[in-house]
């Protein structure tokens, strides 16, 4: 099994740490991981990437240029990525902020509505979670279970009452496309 | 008979190679009599410069460390930091601490670092054949001012003694002149301090040693003590500039 | 010991303390501020000391003068900071001190990028600053990788007198990867009877005097003898480089560092289309393991070499020197910070097939 992923968006939204949930997850379920970020001026009020890889077999390149699936968090991390889908792969796109639809048609597209169900959870936060929990849905790369363990030990101890709010936010965004 | 005079232990047997009256060989005599004194040579390392004094590894008879130009303080940094029970003192000309190195004299000093500084002030880059260094004197005449040192083109000689005391982490800054037994007798005193300004852990201490170079400035070594006295004192002052080894 | 996931900066950081190396000194420049950062952190814990330096060219001399007085000890930096390393760089290699310096390369010339880059090659490789001098040049591919050799780097110095380094480039100085910091073989090390520590005279040892300065034209030739002996003896037996699927290939890769990992991939999407392909990848860049590659090439299968760098080429002239004109060596890859995908070098490698 190989999974390659880009998460992509502007800085704030989280999505470099829903990429190194998903390593540190992959990493305690006994896979090989890589967790890549874009760094510099490019993260600075643009839009912020990483590359994750979790794999049964000792990964080659952590450098993707293409990847199996897509996470675009915003527009500008649509246009910029929606072309790097390996043909089959799967597109997750934030719906709520993101009003294009995807232009392709040999990948599988599915759309989070990330805002609306981190507002409905009342902690604008938390929408990276709810993108995640649909990621999750549809590749079941990790478990659940696995990415609330990673997220506690990022957390730690002190800030495990959030831990219920994002297992919430991951129940969402799975459900939300669910047919 | 009565030993009326011994050379200190802390000098080594190697001849000098300093030129016919030049004030390193005092200085060198200076330091190695208050190592000698002080009772520290097992832990003293002596981090020698590029410039005149640059076989000091050769005299001084302690572990020594031949630093880059201008790079003592730095190198004296590392060698200090890894055991604080070291006395660690460097020995740098005026090219060597004034010009190059001035970066790190002045981050030395701003650190607080706890090392000594013997700073010899001729006013001349000597080894490299009579340059001109920061502290030479307006209208002097050098290899490379050839007219003599204009202000204009090239500024007014740097005050070393006086810019380091303002830092905050210098505790003891002197400037004294190596040209009369009675200066000579307050050098001494003034590198005493320094080293026991280490001792006591109370921060950075330098002292600023007027010399001469006779070679260099053209003059027999008399008029060059002369030359000093008249030029260099006026323009460098002599005296403690800085003293906060006996605040509580 | 249970793997984590680590940062390559701070895992290579760590990686140090665990080798015993408590003085750090250094001075900011992305991307590589993950080690001083941690350094600063970690230090005061095992009773070290992390120093920042007013300059990269007072941080390499306080290296100088903490390995002077027998200290393992090490810096880091990124590329235009290594630049102001080189003269402290040469003054430790001529005054045979020991010490690990990390050079997470980004694009250049000049201030050039903070991206990843290949293009301190020569200087890392070739000795950097003034003299005949190498340093031994570790370059890493992975994070865990980058932790082993880390060890390898403080022993080696130690063992030959000599500044090592590892040349990674921002790829791995910011990839997080999972690291297990498992117990290394301890080595024999000289005792460092030459250290400036301060000296009795009723001790036993001479004076030390840590130098480099030889104005007699035969005490001069008698260091770089000694230095030039000691480089023989490291070209011979610490040569490392990894081979991967070159059994039977009918073209071989010459990659380093993450580019060479971009190369498996490549790789993989070759023999899927049938094309043999392997890969010499060098652990050292300096020693050059020569032998490796060699031995690769001399296979009847192989037709030719292709070296693939971020740079205008560097190691290239290596591998060329190397193959020595037995074989054709043909280089692929853009001088500055662009990082070839592996799709790209499949392409190439095809065409220079097909060719």
């Amino acid at each position: 099994m190989l999974w390659t992923n880009i998460f992509a968006g502007f800085g704030g939204q989280g999505v470099l740490l829903i990429g190194q949930l998903l390593a540190l997850a992959g990493m305690n379920e006994g896979r090989e991981v890589s967790w890549l970020p874009s760094y510099g001026p490019e993260m600075r009020g643009g839009t912020a990437n990483c590359s994750v890889v979790v794999s049964d077999e000792p990964i080659a390149s952590p450098v993707l240029s293409m990847a199996d699936c897509v996470i675009a968090m915003n527009t500008p991390s649509l246009d910029k990525f929606e072309s790097c889908v390996n043909p089959g792969g799967k597109l997750f796109i934030n719906s709520s902020i993101i009003e294009k639809k995807a232009t392709r048609t040999d990948i599988d597209v599915y759309y989070v509505p990330c805002n609306e169900i981190a507002d409905s959870l009342q902690n604008p936060k938390v929408g990276n979670m709810a993108m995640l929990g649909a990621y999750l849905e549809a590749t079941k790369a990790v478990e659940v279970k696995s990415i609330l363990d990673a997220l506690l030990y990022k957390l730690g101890e002190k800030k495990a009452k959030f831990i219920p709010l994002n297992e919430k936010a991951i129940q969402m965004g799975a459900e939300s496309i669910r047919k | 008979m009565t030993t009326v005079f011994k050379k200190t232990p802390i000098l080594t047997d190697a001849i000098l190679h300093y030129c016919p009256g030049c004030g390193h060989g005092i200085v060198h005599r200076l330091v190695a009599e208050v190592i000698d004194e002080l009772g520290i040579q097992n832990r003293t390392v002596a981090l020698v410069p590029v410039g005149c004094a640059v076989f000091g590894y050769k005299y001084f008879n302690v572990d020594s460390v031949e630093a880059a130009h201008g790079r003592a303080p730095a190198a004296a940094t590392g060698i200090k930091r890894t055991d604080p029970n070291r006395v660690v003192f460097t020995y740098q000309g005026d090219g060597d601490l004034a010009s190059i190195g001035a970066a790190e004299i002045v981050h030395a000093a701003h650190r607080g670092e706890k090392i000594t500084t013997i700073f010899i002030n001729n006013a001349i880059y000597g080894m490299t054949g009579g340059q001109m260094a920061p502290t030479t004197l307006v209208g002097q005449k050098t290899t490379t001012s050839p007219y003599g040192r204009d202000e204009k083109h090239c500024g007014k000689p740097i005050r070393i003694a006086e810019m380091l005391a303002t830092i905050e982490g210098s505790a003891y800054i002197a400037r004294v002149a190596v040209n009369s037994p009675a200066n000579i007798i307050a050098a001494k005193k003034a590198i005493k301090a320094a080293f026991q300004c280490q001792l006591d852990g109370k921060g950075f201490a330098l002292v600023e040693v007027l010399s001469n170079c006779p070679t260099n400035w053209g003059m027999s070594p008399v008029e060059s003590m002369e030359w000093l006295e008249q030029n260099m004192i006026p323009y460098y002052p002599l005296g403690v500039k800085k003293d906060t080894t006996k605040e509580v | 010991m249970a793997k984590k996931l680590m940062k390559g900066s701070e895992a290579v950081a760590e990686a140090a303390i665990q080798a015993g190396c408590h003085y750090f000194f250094g001075y900011p420049i992305t991307p590589q501020n993950d080690i001083p950062e941690y350094m600063a952190a970690r230090l005061p814990q095992v009773g070290g000391c992390f120093l920042q330096a007013e300059s990269e060219v007072a941080a390499i001399n306080m290296v100088y003068g903490a390995a002077a007085a027998g200290a393992r000890v090490m810096t880091s930096s990124s590329s235009p900071g290594v630049s102001l390393k080189q003269e402290g760089m040469s003054y430790l290699a001529g005054a045979e001190l020991p010490c690990v310096v990390v050079n997470m390369v980004r694009g250049g010339p000049g201030l050039g990028s903070i991206q990843p880059s290949q293009g301190d090659y020569f200087q890392a490789t070739r000795g950097g600053g003034h003299g005949d001098y190498h340093p031994i040049v570790l370059a890493p591919s992975s994070v865990q990788e980058a932790v082993d050799l880390m060890h390898d780097a403080f022993d080696l110095a130690d063992i030959y007198r000599t500044p090592a380094m590892i040349l990674a480039d921002g790829i791995i100085g910011q990839m997080m990867e999972p690291v297990e910091f498992h117990e290394h073989a301890k080595r024999e090390l000289p005792a460092k009877e030459w250290a400036a520590t301060g000296w009795d005279p009723k001790s036993g040892r001479p004076r030390a005097i840590v130098n480099s300065l030889y104005i007699e034209v035969d005490e001069l030739q008698e260091l770089n003898d000694r230095l030039q002996a000691r480089y023989a003896v490291i070209r011979e037996k610490e040569a490392r480089a990894e081979l991967y699927h070159t059994e039977g290939a009918e073209l071989i890769i010459c990659a380093y560092g993450t580019v060479a990992r971009i190369c498996k991939s490549a790789i993989t999407l070759l023999e899927k289309k049938g094309y043999k392909v392997g890969l010499v990848r060098p652990i050292t860049v300096w020693p050059f393991p020569e032998k490796q590659l060699r031995e690769v090439m001399d296979q009847p299968s192989v037709k030719k070499a292709v070296t693939v760098e971020i740079s205008a080429g560097q190691m290239v002239e290596d591998v060329r020197l190397t193959v020595n004109g037995t074989k054709p060596v043909e280089f692929f890859g853009k001088p500055g910070s662009y990082t070839p995908t592996a799709e790209e070098i499949a392409e190439y490698i095809m065409k220079s097939m097909e060719a």
